[in-house]
Order: structure tokens, then C-alpha cells, then sequence
């Protein structure tokens, strides 16, 4: 059975293979990715608002990981960057939401290659992105990871972690490489 | 070039066009900066510089090596609105991303 791959055909349509067990993995990362991104229901959000998606957040999100997938747009103005996110991170959190979702809906039916439409490319690249994202602020990857993997003991369990990283740092490059 | 765009990931890329830098001295004094960062592949930075402001691969390769190596470059200029939707663009991408008033 052939390994997970994404391929560009003589036509130009990508097309994606997904090994039967790695479907497993994606399924999981793509809905775990969907779950932590979902836009926060909250109790107190106007009903008006809301329809026009703007949110009540104006803080940065306390954990790491929400906070480099929804950064600050202004470095050194706290009151512009709250502000702005008070109007772009719920819709921003809907769109890394579907995409995670219309990603994982490509999974269904592995083991047999099948044509990507464009909506889901981007889809792929932008989830694959975020899991990257998610995972490497996780385990706290600089540069030079390869040296950080090296150095930790062989019964460390954060070593799988670093293989999957990896591992999705590949998928996503070979689907990068099928769009040049 | 494989060129996609999607409208769930990008705003309309035919109103970004970036601006000449003469603009932006007389009246256009915002610009986006994309940070370096250690996740974020370099073909991939580089696939959004072209497929979002519409730069050559040359020109996307330049600024991603930019961003590389200097740890920040200065992907776009215009209005504050204009940035603000470049830098929205930018973290739907998963870039990191600012906007401010040039200097």
C-alpha cells in the first residue's frame, strides 16, 4: 500500500493518496485542529454582533498555541490589536475551522488516489500549516530541530512527536511543490 | 506556476496590489511585515508572497530570504485598511504577521 502522498497529475489536479493507517493519524490531527480553532461560544455575545461575526475577545489567547495561530496584528499597540481582533479572530477561527473539516472530508475512502479540487488544496495547505503550527509551538521547535530531537532520551515521549512534525513538514512541502 | 486562490483563505487579491514605495512616502504610510518564524516552511512563505500579493517568484523568493535571514521584511504597503486586510490575509496563512505606520 502506498504511503501518503500528494501528486500533481499531467493535467495539473493534485491529487492525494492516503495510507489506510496514516488516514487514521490525519483524521485525528485534522479534527483536533477543527476542535481547538472553533469560534467560542460565549454567554454574554451580543446576537448582533455575532451575525456580523464580531466577537467580544480583544485579549490575546493565554494558550501558546491559540496565540501563534491568532497573533497580535499590531506589535506594539495593545488597544489597535485588540480591537482588531475583536473583528477579524472569529471569522478568521470559522474559515481555519472549515478548513481543518474540508480537509479531513478528503480522507474518506484511503488507499485509492483521488483529484483534489482547488478548495481542497488550500484547504490541506492551510490545516497542515496550522497542525505544524500547533504541534511545533507544543514542543517548542527552533530552527535547528534536528539537533533538539538528537538530544533528547530515547524514552522521551516527545520524540513522537518531532517524528510527526516531520513528518506533516514533508506532506506539506511535497503539496507546496505541487503548485509551482 | 500552479496558481490557486480560494475564497476561504484569501481576501480579493486584485484590490492588494502592492503600491509603488513613492506612494507610500506621500500618503500611504502603513506597511504589513511578516516575522520570521521557525515552523513556517521557506517554499511555502515564499508560495503565499506569490499567490497572494501576486509577486514574481524572484520577488517571493527574495522576501522570503528576507524574512529568513533578517528576521523580518516588509511584504506590503498602503492604507491601514489595505494592511489590515493583508495582515488578516497573512494569519489565515498562518504567517506571522504586524501592521504599523512606516517610520
Amino acid at each position: 500500500m502506498a504511503a501518503t502522498r500528494f501528486r500533481r497529475k499531467r493535467s495539473g489536479v493534485v491529487a492525494l493518496t492516503v495510507h489506510p493507517d496514516e488516514a487514521l493519524v490525519l483524521a485525528g490531527l485534522l479534527q483536533q485542529l477543527a476542535d481547538l480553532v472553533a469560534p467560542e461560544e460565549s454567554a454574554d455575545a451580543d446576537p448582533l454582533a455575532a451575525l456580523v461575526d464580531i466577537g467580544t475577545t480583544t485579549e490575546a489567547p493565554d494558550d501558546p498555541v491559540l496565540a501563534r495561530l491568532f497573533p497580535d496584528a499590531y506589535a506594539d499597540d495593545p488597544e489597535a490589536a485588540g480591537e482588531f481582533r475583536r473583528y477579524t479572530e472569529n471569522s478568521l477561527r470559522e474559515r481555519k475551522h472549515a478548513g481543518a473539516l474540508r480537509a479531513l472530508a478528503t480522507l474518506e475512502g484511503p488507499g485509492k488516489e483521488r483529484d483534489l479540487v482547488d478548495d481542497d488544496v488550500q484547504a490541506w495547505l492551510g490545516a497542515l500549516n496550522d497542525l505544524r503550527l500547533a504541534l511545533g509551538t507544543r514542543i517548542d521547535v527552533q530552527e535547528d530541530w534536528p539537533t533538539q530531537f538528537h538530544g533528547l532520551a530515547e524514552d522521551d515521549p516527545t520524540r513522537s512527536l518531532f517524528l510527526l512534525y516531520d513528518w506533516l513538514s514533508w506532506l506539506q512541502e511535497t503539496l507546496v511543490r505541487c503548485l509551482r | 506556476m500552479g496558481r490557486v486562490t480560494s475564497a476561504a483563505m484569501t481576501a480579493p487579491v486584485e484590490l492588494d496590489q502592492p503600491v509603488s514605495a513613492t506612494d507610500a512616502r506621500l500618503d500611504r504610510p502603513w506597511i504589513t511585515i511578516v516575522w520570521n518564524d521557525p515552523v513556517n516552511l521557506m517554499s511555502y512563505v515564499a508560495y503565499v508572497f506569490c499567490s497572494y500579493f501576486g509577486y514574481d517568484q524572484a520577488e517571493a523568493e527574495r522576501l522570503m530570504l528576507l524574512v529568513h535571514h533578517e528576521g523580518k521584511a516588509v511584504v506590503s504597503n498602503g492604507t491601514r485598511e489595505e494592511m489590515e486586510r493583508d495582515v488578516t490575509a497573512m494569519h489565515g496563512y498562518g504567517l506571522w504577521a504586524t501592521l504599523q505606520q512606516d517610520d
